[in-house]
Parts: structure tokens; sequence; C-alpha cells
């Protein structure tokens, strides 16, 4: 019996967003293939949240081994199921933990890994074919793995849709062993920050986002400020940018010059040498869309730009563009959305 | 001390391309360019080897186009290049790439950590660096911001990690295969010194004879490369005052249901 595994990935014991993706994406492909749909939770709380996953079975190890997900007993622990069940694919978020899990374990199974799939189609050969952006972008590239062989696929985030929750699922949930003893594994998880509490660019389905031009704040830096760009783009970021992200409950984007002038960390950047992002509402405000910052949110479904360059090459992406500065119209906007949600 | 880096050369990010009927891309008359996220495992390497007293070396699999970015490696400061060509890596997939490298990390002396770049940012899949070290037993540790202690005597190393939802603190054995992002350093800028000697160098080239080994069969097949259907329509110019333009841009996303 083959099956399709899904490799759900948990933050602190909490599924997150994209692996109900992977599910969604592992129920259209099971349906088409008829066979079950398994998923895979590992480390800490993962029974509990195993059975209440969109999945005909969930294998859940909860060895303390996985906590945190250290790659080396999650890889070997995959391939060890892999070779007891042989699926026909293992489906996994295109997070960075899922990308090294499905490569460490490819190499050892010898499987072919996919990454940044999107658009899944099953051959009538059984193989996989995908679709994913390359050159920034700038092509397609369609390819597949062969027949014989599990194939492994890494999704594209926000490129399909969420499995339905199912209440009270009930899904049966089997106990598997780990394979690594404690000694056996070469790293160890010292310390963990956690930024769980805020939206994080790659689950976020609005982007607020702002560049070099969030240093033309209006607001006067005290005289002991050591430099008056960056302190006013950062209290642009602060005081402009975020009340609009918390009204629209959007993670904050960046890009590069903004990263690189110290405006703002370099987790928030979108881009090519950033992160790749999509979600259905992306704001770009004081950016001109060069190239590379396109590269990261092209294929965003809407896109908004806000900035006083009517010339600006950002204006050839967006579907709507607000001519005009920046400090003037997003306080407009946080404020008309306040007025609207206040009223609803 | 001796650590690895692999990287090669991309095309300048702002080269507009073009795709034959037979899936050939062009980039014109753009330049080629080291892959922008090797800067940082570059930099990182040099400067590891720099303060450990030990050796950089900078490796590219395949043609002779990648021998721009061994020479940027090279005038950064690494002290070592070396090039892997064979008429075999043509049908190579990610496994048989990274049984090139895992073959050349073998094949170099004592080698404590091989650093990589994220992705190459033309066709890279994220995966090479991932199955290199799979294939080398050695353990892998993604998306590193920071190296806070390299001990190469003691054979350990503590590292930050930047997850979507956080960071860790690891610790891990030595040798070992990391991934670095561009929050670890600032590259430097070749000195002309180095832009010299670097051109000078020449660059010793292994073929997979040289390496012992043979390619695993490919299991993964690229089928057609094609450019993605562009959007034709310009944007939308929402006029008036901010007010005004706040008002109809809200309306128009409530339209399209996206508020
Ligand atoms: C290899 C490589 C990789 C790169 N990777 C990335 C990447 O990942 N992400 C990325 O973003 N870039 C990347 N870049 C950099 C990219 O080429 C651009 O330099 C960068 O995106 C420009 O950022 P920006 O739009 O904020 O700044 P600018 O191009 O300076 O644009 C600022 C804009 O703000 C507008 N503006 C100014 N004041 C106001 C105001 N008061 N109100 C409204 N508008 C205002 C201006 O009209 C202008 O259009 C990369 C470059 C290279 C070479
Ligand atoms: N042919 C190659 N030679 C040397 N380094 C490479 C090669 N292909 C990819 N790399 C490096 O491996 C890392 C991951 O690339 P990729 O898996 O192709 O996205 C990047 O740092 C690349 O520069």
């Amino acid at each position: 019996m083959s099956a399709v595994f899904v490799w759900v990935e948990t933050v602190a014991g909490a599924v997150v967003p994209l692996s109900q993706e992977a599910l969604g994406a592992g129920a259209a492909l099971t349906a088409e293939l008829q066979v079950p749909l398994v998923a895979l939770v590992f480390g800490e709380n993962a029974a509990a949240v195993a059975s209440d996953l969109a999945a005909d079975e969930a294998l859940v190890c909860e060895d303390e081994t996985l906590t945190g997900l250290r790659l080396e007993p999650c890889a070997a622990l995959l391939a060890k199921l892999v070779r007891e069940r042989q699926p026909h694919a293992v489906l996994a978020p295109g997070t960075i933990r899922g990308r090294e899990l499905l490569a460490f374990s490819a190499a050892d199974v010898g499987a072919s890994l996919q990454t940044e799939a999107g658009d899944i189609v099953l051959q009538s050969d059984g193989t996989l074919q995908v679709e994913r952006p390359v050159y920034a972008g700038k092509l397609t590239l369609t390819a597949s793995g062969s027949s014989g062989s599990a194939q492994f696929l890494c999704l594209r985030a926000r490129a399909f849709p969420p499995a339905a929750p199912r209440v009270d699922a009930d899904t049966p949930v089997t106990r598997v062993e780990p394979v690594l003893g404690k000694n056996d594994i070469a790293t160890k998880i010292v310390e963990v920050t956690s930024s769980a509490g805020e939206v994080s660019l790659g689950d976020a389905a609005t982007i607020v986002s702002g560049g070099r031009g969030m240093s033309a704040n209006p607001a006067q830096p005290p005289p002991d400020a050591p430099d008056s760009a960056i302190w006013k783009a950062q209290h642009g970021f602060e005081h402009t940018l975020t009340p609009l992200a918390i009204e629209l409950g959007a993670a904050i984007g960046a890009s590069r010059a903004a990263v690189d002038a110290g405006y703002i960390d370099y987790a928030h950047q979108v881009g090519q040498t950033g992160k790749v992002v999509s979600p259905d509402l992306y704001i770009a405000c004081g950016i001109s869309g060069a190239i590379q910052h396109q590269a990261g949110m092209r294929s965003s479904k809407t896109i908004v730009a806000i900035n006083r360059d009517p010339e600006a090459p950002i204006f050839r992406l967006a579907h709507y563009g607000l001519v005009g500065d920046l400090y003037e119209i997003v306080p407009a906007l946080t404020a008309a959305l306040r007025a609207r949600s206040g009223a609803g | 001390m001796h650590v690895v880096t692999f990287t090669r050369s991309t095309p300048d990010t702002a080269a507009r391309l073009t795709v034959d009927a037979d899936g050939c891309v062009s980039q014109g008359d753009a330049a080629m360019v080291v892959n922008p996220w090797d800067e940082y495992s570059l930099e990182e390497s040099i400067a590891q080897a720099e303060d450990q007293g030990g050796t950089a070396t900078a490796v590219a699999i395949g043609p002779e186009v990648h021998e721009e970015a061994l020479r940027q490696a090279l005038a950064m400061g690494a002290n070592a290049a070396l090039r892997i060509d064979d008429p075999a890596l043509a049908g190579a997939d990610s496994i048989g790439w990274a049984t090139v490298a895992a073959a050349t990390v073998r094949r170099l002396d004592d080698v404590d950590l091989v650093i990589f770049g994220k992705e190459a940012v033309d066709v890279g899949s994220d995966q090479h660096q991932i199955q290199t070290a799979r294939l080398l037993g050695w353990p892998f540790i993604g998306a590193v911001s920071r190296i806070l202690e390299l001990e190469t005597g003691a054979g350990s190393m503590r590292v930050e990690r930047s997850l979507e939802h956080g960071k860790q603190v690891l610790t891990c054995r030595l040798p070992a295969v990391i991934s670095v992002l561009k929050d670890i350093n600032e590259p430097r800028y070749p000195s002309f010194m180095g832009i010299r000697r670097a051109s000078r160098a020449s660059i010793p080239v292994w073929s997979l004879a040289d390496l012992e080994i043979t390619l695993p069969q490919a299991l993964t097949m690229e089928m057609k490369l094609e450019e993605p259907p562009q959007r034709l329509a310009e944007a939308e110019l929402l006029p008036g005052t901010p007010a005004e333009q706040a008002a109809a841009l809200i309306a128009r996303l409530e339209k399209e249901q996206v508020l």
C-alpha cells in the first residue's frame, strides 16, 4: 500500500500555517492517486496536534531528541519511514526546516527533490511535474521526479489552498520510535529565541513594506540622535508603517536599501537576497521597485505602491498606485481603515 | 584549520533574459558575477581562516565561466581555488552534484568546515549544500547568521541560526557544513593587489576521474524553461488628496475582497 506523506512542521508545539497548505496539497494528490494521506509529526506536543490534522493517519514521534526539530534525528526518522512504507510522494512546507529535512533524507533514500514547487501535475507514469520560478522569477522551470523512487516536494509558500480544518478529526495516531540515540547526534540546541508572537513574512496574508523613502520622515530627530536619516526611518517604521500593519494584521517588510542603511533588521528584507513572499496584499511604501526587490514579491496577488515619483518602476508592477508622500498617504490610509473597522 | 566554500558564477541579476526554442537561456551581453549569496560565504570563510591562521579554499563545479567566481574569491583573499570540470557533469542533478562536492571535500586536506551561500540566484534549488553534508556524513546547519565560537582544536563550534519564527543557538561537532545568510557579515571589497594576484593565478582543474568517482543516475528531469505570462495592465493610479486616495484604495480592495 502506497501513500502520500506530509511532514507537518510545528513551532513550539503548534502547527505552522504553511503545514496546512502542505496538507491541502497532499489531499488533492491523494484524491487523484487514491492512496491514504499520512501526516508525520515530530517533536514536542506532536500527538496532541496530530489527532486534529486532516489526514488518514498520523505517524508521531515525541522522543526528546526531536525537540526543536533538529535536522539529523528528524531526517533519519523520515528516511526510515520512507523505506518502510514506500510512499509515492513526500511533501513538506518550503520553510527552512522543511527544505533541510527533505534534502537530507532524499539523499539517504535516493529520492528526487523539487523545491519551491507550485502547481503539481500527476502524469500518467506516476511522476509529479512541478513548476518553480528561477532566475529571480524571470523564468519558470518545469521539472519532474522519476518513477520508481519516492518523489520529495517542498512547496512554495501560499501556492496551495490550506486543508479545511477538521473539528474532532480523531485522526488515528501511530507512535514511531526514533532512529538516532542522544549520543549519535552531532548538534545540540542550546538556546531558542522565539518571535512566534509577530506575524512572520512567509505566512502573512498582508505585508506592508518600507524602503529608502522611509527616511523622508518629517518628524524631527532629538539632538542626541547619532544619524538623523536612520532615526527618521526607524521612527517612520515604528510610528507610521506599524500602525497600518496592525490595522491590517500585516507583517512588516523592507527593501534591501532600507536594511543596508540600518533602518530595519535583515529579517524583514524582501527580495532576491532576502525573503520571497507571496501575500494576498503587498503594500510597497517608498520603494522604487528594483528588479531584485520584485524577485521577492512579484507573485503577490494584489500589489499597491505608494511612491512620490510617478516614474518609479514599482508602478509598472503594481495594481494600484498612490502617487504622493508616504508620510501623508499612509496615515490617511490607517485612519480610514480604523474608521471602517470602527463602523463595521 | 581548513575552510572550504563552494561558489559559482551567475548572470548579473539585472540581466534581461531570453529563452530560445530549445530552452537555452541567453543573457545578451550582461556580465557573469559571483553568485550574490556567496559573497557572504566567501567573506566568512576568509575571515574565519584569517582568524585561526588557517586556509580558505574556494571550489567551483562546472565549466570555465565559473572561474569568474573563483577569481573574485582569490581577489577577496581566499588562499586557493579549484575547479571541477567534466563532460559528465552536464546531466547531473542535485545528488550527482553533491556526490562531486563531497568527493572534493574528502580529497582536500583535513577540512574542518564547509561554508555555502544560501542558494544560486539563477536555477539554484537550495539543496546542494544539504545533500553534500549528508553524503559526507557531516552535520548541517543552515541559515546561520553568526559563528559565535569556532574551536578547531576541540572540534566544535557554536552558531546562531535565523528561522522563520525566531533564532536558535546550536553547538555542533566538527567537521560540519553550514550555509550562511546575508546578515552574517559585510563582504570586503577586493584590494587592488588582490585583484592583480587573482588575475594571474592559475586555477587547477580536476576531473571526475581525478576524484575517482562516477555519478549516480539523475532522478530529476528538467523539462522546460519559459517566460512566465506577463501582466499586461499598468497600475491604476488613484488621484486626489491623501484621504481621497485612501478611500479609493479601500473601495477597490473591498471590491476585490482583499479586505
Ligand atoms: C545582487 C543584488 C541583490 C539585491 N537584493 C535585493 C533584495 O533582496 N531586496 C531589495 O529590495 N533590493 C535588493 N537589491 C537592491 C536593489 O537593486 C535596489 O537598490 C533596492 O531595492 C532599492 O531600495 P529602495 O527601493 O528602498 O530604494 P530606492 O531605489 O532609493 O527608492 C526609494 C524610493 O522611495 C521614494 N520616496 C522617497 N521619499 C518618499 C516619500 N516621502 N514618499 C513616497 N515615496 C518616497 C522614491 O521616489 C524612490 O522611488 C539587490 C541588488 C543587488 C545588486
Ligand atoms: N556548480 C557549482 N559550483 C560551486 N558551487 C555551487 C555550484 N552550484 C551551486 N553552488 C553553491 O551551492 C549553494 C547552494 O546552491 P543551490 O543549491 O544551487 O541553490 C550556493 O552557495 C551556490 O553558489
